[in-house]
C-alpha cells in the first residue's frame, strides 16, 4: 500500500522520526536508526571539543545528510533568543538546510514547553526563512496558533520528554489533528510500540521518539518494533476501526443452528 | 593576544583569521558553525574575518540528541 507522508514539500515513506541521543555509541545509534526505518533524524547543536579527540566520529558522518533529513533541535533552550541563535548556527553548519525542530523549555523537571517563548521564537524563525517543526503542549489552541504563524509541522507532546508514559491525553491530540492543516507529529512521551500505534490510530501524521528506543534493553530490536507499531497504527487508522459496544455482538450466524 | 573560545581563554597571533583558527583547532572541512561575538561567521568569510583581542568565539557541531 502506498501511503506516503509529505513534509515541507518532501515525501517520506516512514512516519517514524527518531532522535539520536542517549545511545551507548555511534555504532548503536547507526544500527538503531537503520532498524527504525526513519528518514528524518534529530540532532543537537553543541560546542565542539577543542583540542580533544579530533578524530572522534561525528554524528553526521554516521548519519550523512545526503541519506537522512537532518533535523537540528533546540534542546535545552529556555528562551526564544537561545532557540533562534541555535537554529541559525544549525543552518550554517548544514549549508543552509533550514528545517529545524523548535523546542523552548519552561521547566527543568517536566521539560514542558514554555509556549509563550515558543510562539515568539516560531514567529522570528518563520520570518527568517526557517521551516519550523515545533514541539508544544497538547493544547489545541496553541497548536493552531503555531500553524497560523507558519510552522510546517506541529508536534504536541504525548507525555513529558523521556517519561515513556504513553499518550496521556488522546482526546486533545485528536482535536489538534482534526483542526490542523499541517502535519501533526506526536513528539515525546512514547514508551513502547503500542503507544506509537495508539498515536497513529488517532490519526497523527507521524511520531518522533528517542528515549523509548535508546533506553530499551535492546535498542535495535525496539527500533524495529516501533517501525511496526507505527505501520500497524497507521493502517488501522486508514482501515477505520469498528465501533465500541457495551455488549457482545455474535460473530457466527444464528441461522442454521440445529439445537 | 587572548581570545575566548567555547568559554576558554586561548592565545593566538595578532590579526589571526578565522580560517587560521579553524586550522589550529584541526577542524578544517569538519561540519561546524562559528559565531564571533554572537554573530554567525559564514564559512565563505572564514578567510576574510580577522580576530581581535577579547573576541568571543563559539564553535559548534552536531551531536546525538532527541
Amino acid at each position: 500500500m502506498s501511503d506516503t507522508f509529505t513534509l515541507d514539500g518532501k515525501t517520506y515513506q516512514s512516519r517514524l522520526l527518531v532522535g539520536t541521543g542517549k545511545y551507548r555509541d555511534m555504532a548503536e545509534t547507526q544500527h538503531a536508526v537503520a532498524a527504525s526505518g526513519a528518514e528524518i533524524v534529530t540532532v543537537a547543536v553543541r560546542r565542539s571539543n577543542i583540542g580533544q579527540n579530533p578524530d572522534e566520529p561525528n554524528i553526521l558522518e554516521v548519519l550523512p545528510p545526503d541519506k537522512y533529513t537532518i533535523l537540528p533541535n533546540t534542546a535545552f533552550c529556555y528562551t526564544a533568543d537561545e532557540a533562534v541563535r541555535t537554529c541559525r548556527l544549525a543552518r550554517e553548519m548544514l549549508d543552509g538546510h533550514d528545517l529545524v525542530k523548535l523546542e523552548v523549555l519552561g521547566d527543568k523537571k517536566t521539560l514542558f514547553p514554555d509556549v509563550l517563548e515558543t510562539l515568539k521564537a516560531a514567529k522570528t524563525l518563520v520570518k527568517d526563512g526557517f521551516k519550523v517543526m515545533v514541539y508544544t503542549s497538547d493544547d489545541p489552541l496553541v497548536a493552531k496558533q503555531l500553524e497560523e504563524i507558519g510552522c510546517v509541522a506541529v508536534m504536541p507532546l504525548a507525555a513529558p520528554i523521556g517519561s515513556g508514559l504513553g499518550i496521556r491525553n488522546p482526546y486533545n491530540i485528536r482535536m489538534i489533528i482534526e483542526n490542523a492543516q499541517v502535519p501533526i507529529i506526536v513528539d515525546a512521551g512514547v514508551g513502547t510500540a503500542s503507544d506509537a500505534a495508539i498515536a497513529m490510530e488517532l490519526g497523527c501524521d507521524g511520531v518522533l521518539m528517542n528515549t523509548a528506543i535508546a533506553e530499551a534493553k535492546n535498542p535495535v530490536l525496539m527500533a524495529s518494533a516501533m517501525k511496526k507499531g507505527i505501520e500497524a497504527g497507521r493502517e488501522a487508522y486508514l482501515a477505520g476501526r469498528m465501533p465500541k459496544r457495551l455488549y457482545a455482538s455474535a460473530s457466527s450466524p444464528i441461522d442454521g443452528t440445529f439445537f | 593576544m587572548q581570545i575566548m573560545i567555547n568559554g576558554e581563554a586561548m592565545e593566538v597571533d595578532d590579526d589571526f583569521a578565522v580560517n587560521q583558527l579553524v586550522e589550529k583547532l584541526e577542524l578544517t572541512n569538519k561540519r561546524i558553525a562559528i559565531e564571533l561575538n554572537c554573530e554567525i561567521v559564514p564559512r565563505s568569510q572564514f578567510h576574510a574575518v580577522r580576530l581581535k583581542a577579547g573576541d568571543c568565539v563559539e564553535v559548534v557541531q552536531a551531536i546525538g540528541g532527541g
